[in-house]
């Protein structure tokens, strides 16, 4: 049995990472309903906003900030259990503010800061930071025992494994300790040396930005270590080994070559690929090459016969190029920790059409290359 | 003077500078290189425009390609990274003398997170630049994904409020005139007969019209099935009667299968054709994985070929 079966036997967090549009919060979605139905209590946490996800889960206003259960078919579950929650980054922020800030007026002082609502609501890794963050958050809930999550679109894999150290080095930065030189009667804004780069700054993006900013860093003051630790403790829950990355990719070039560069980029950095998921590849039909039915339908003297071998043909070709163009990333993961699941010939819009991803991914997948 | 473009080509290349912008994965980058191909082959001089990430249009779009011989135009490419892009702004408005390298300090970071958006000014104020140099006819942006599009596009109008003087305000509204004159820019929207990517392409073309203002161009579909034609079921019964299973099988699942991808298709198209007024290109499925600049020039034959050719000197 192939590697990707133990994965949601043993592991504890479930990260998928790939390219966007390549199918990542489906099949995080699925990889919750198969581990559910195996009797494991999973939350699927995603950063996605699609509302498709939403209705096949049955939700029907949408998903939320925090878990809610779905509702599975008794008999297809081990008396397991399936909660699924929508990512809030800004609201995530927020509470690990209040969280470390010394008193509820440093808090609000922090939270009512334009530099600050900048900071959770666009500044570039904080999805990934926070994610991470409510992943160990939810690692830490009695409620689960396994959370599986979807990452943002990102071109660079590390973004998620370093993002939580992004903020601390964002506070640690020189700059900002040129804004709060210490002196003698304790924090001084604007000392000497900085007013050039002050000057700079504030000529660039205005004053009133700039006086935010200092009030930000001003305020923030005292909460640098607090966050860096709880950061350092999400980056050990990621790089820990009852954590595992799945790479989600599709049979197409890019999208391969991101996977590729994804897993590449992991295994550099010890933490390793558990699995690879190649979605909507093209089903097969039949044995035979596609020059095969090439052959028998310019044989064929019936032309709809030919038609319909020409039509073979056509879905054959498409399927050995997927599979050229898959190899690179079989290479990388391996044949046994690689799987691919067939294109549907319907969307997928339901419970039952997760299921179906389901049994394929588990019980009759499409073996790559020779069979086992 | 070179040759008209035939339509729909012609309004795929109506303005200066063309955003191509859709989700991850519906083929942005193939539908720039088609469009920067089809203009190259008019005579146009073409730049194109790859945003953050790795560079993929080199191979799409060469200067070698079957009619560059023939002392056609090359197509250059130039690759902008929002982060360097800002770190020459900086330098060039006075931040050079302070700190040697930005990066390392901090201060691109806290610019970029005090000021939203001025990253996506700042890229877009080269692009602007480019259009004013002259050198080129046409400027073909292969565009951020469909989420970040809304944010990269309306960049302009947020700073432009907040910031009320200086540089950048000088900056945010020359974007703004370049993005809201229709004769100079338009946006063109890339997506592929399938729900989801239909309903985001929906709910872009809303915003971008809501809230920037910007043209937008035709709606390209990408992947649609052209291939065989299959005959109906009774046909389909008829012709394989004599065959055995074994034979007979693979050949009724794969035009099922076809027969239902299409249905899905059609269905698709009919609903963006109905809830979004705008023009539709189809580029038809090739039966590859991944796109070469053959392909690309396939692509651009088959929309050329689509329609009669207007003013034929051959």
């Amino acid at each position: 049995m192939a590697d990707y079966r133990g994965l949601i036997d043993d592991a504890e967090v479930i990260v998928c990472c790939g390219a966007g549009g390549v199918g990542k919060t489906t099949t995080a979605a699925v990889l919750g309903l198969e581990a559910a139905r195996m009797g494991r209590r999973v939350v699927v946490v995603t950063i996605d906003p699609a509302r498709r996800l939403a209705d096949a889960l049955g939700l029907a206003d949408g998903l939320a900030a925090q878990p809610q259960r779905i509702e599975l078919v008794a008999a297809d579950t081990d008396a397991g259990e399936l909660w699924a929650m929508m990512l809030d980054t800004e609201a995530t922020f927020d509470g690990l503010v209040r969280r470390y800030a010394g008193d509820d007026e440093q808090a609000d002082r922090i939270l009512s800061n334009p530099l600050y609502r900048n900071m959770a609501g666009a500044m570039s890794g904080t999805q990934e930071y926070m994610a991470a963050e409510t992943l160990h958050a939810l690692h830490g809930d009695d409620r689960f025992d396994l959370v599986v999550v979807d990452t943002p679109p990102s071109r660079n894999a590390l973004d998620f494994l370093e993002a939580p150290g992004v903020l601390a080095r964002f506070l640690d930065h020189r700059a900002f300790k040129l804004l709060m030189l210490p002196t003698k009667t304790g924090l001084k804004v604007l000392g000497s040396a900085a007013q050039p780069l002050l000057k700079a700054i504030g000529r660039v993006v205005g004053s009133d930005v700039l006086a935010d900013s200092v009030a930000f860093f001003q305020a923030f003051s005292g909460m640098e270590s607090g966050f860096r630790d709880r950061a350092d403790e999400v980056v050990t829950l990621i790089r820990a080994s009852e954590t595992k990355f799945v790479v989600v990719a599709a049979p197409r070039h890019d999208a391969i070559d991101e996977a590729v560069w994804f897993a590449g980029q992991l295994v550099e950095q010890h933490v390793g690929v558990s699995a690879a998921i190649v979605n909507r590849m093209q089903p097969a039909f039949g044995v035979g090459s596609a020059d095969d039915a090439e052959q028998a339908a310019t044989g064929a003297d019936d032309p709809t016969l030919a038609a319909l071998w020409r039509n073979v043909a056509e879905l054959r070709t498409l399927r050995e190029r997927e599979q050229a163009v898959i190899a690179p990333l079989v290479d990388i993961v391996g044949l046994d920790a690689t799987v691919t699941l067939p294109l549907l010939d319907s969307d997928v819009h339901d419970l039952d059409g997760l299921w179906t991803i389901a049994g394929h991914l588990f019980r009759d997948a499409d073996p790559i290359g020779p069979s086992r | 003077m070179p040759p008209e473009l035939e339509s729909p080509l012609r309004s795929l290349t109506a303005t200066n500078v063309v955003i191509v912008a859709g989700k991850g994965g519906v083929g942005k980058t193939t539908v720039t290189a088609v469009i920067a191909r089809a203009a190259r082959r008019a005579g146009r001089r073409v730049l194109v425009v790859e945003l953050d990430g790795k560079p993929m249009l080199d191979h799409l779009v060469p200067s070698d390609g079957p009619d560059g011989e023939d002392g056609d135009p090359a197509i250059d490419v130039v690759h902008i990274s929002a982060a360097d892009a800002l770190d020459e702004y900086l330098r060039d408005h006075g931040f050079a003398r302070i700190a040697k390298r930005l990066n390392k300090t901090g201060v691109i970071d806290m610019v970029g997170t005090a000021a939203p958006g001025i990253d996506d000014v700042v890229v877009l104020g080269k692009i602007k630049q480019f259009e004013r140099s002259g050198d080129y006819d046409l400027i073909v942006v292969d565009g951020p994904a469909a989420g970040h599009a809304i944010t990269f596009l309306t960049s302009a109008t947020g700073l432009a409020n907040a910031v009320r003087g200086g540089p950048v305000k000088t900056q945010s509204d020359e974007v703004l005139d370049l993005l809201t004159d229709s004769s100079r820019c338009q946006v063109v929207l890339v997506t592929l007969p399938e729900t989801t990517p239909v309903n985001e392409v929906i709910e872009t073309a809303f915003a971008l019209e809501d809230v920037v203002g910007v043209r937008l161009g035709p709606v390209v579909v990408n992947g649609v099935d052209t291939g065989v034609a299959l005959p109906d079921a009774d046909a389909e019964a008829a012709a394989v009667e004599a065959l055995d299973e074994v034979e007979a099988e693979p050949i009724r699942a794969a035009a099922a299968f076809r027969r239902s991808r299409r249905e899905m298709e059609h269905d698709e198209l009919a609903r963006l054709t109905r809830d979004l007024p705008l023009a539709q290109v189809h580029l038809e499925a090739l039966p590859v994985a991944g796109l070469t600049a053959a392909d690309v020039d396939l692509l651009v034959d088959a929309i050329a070929a689509a329609v009669p050719v207007e003013d034929g000197d051959g």
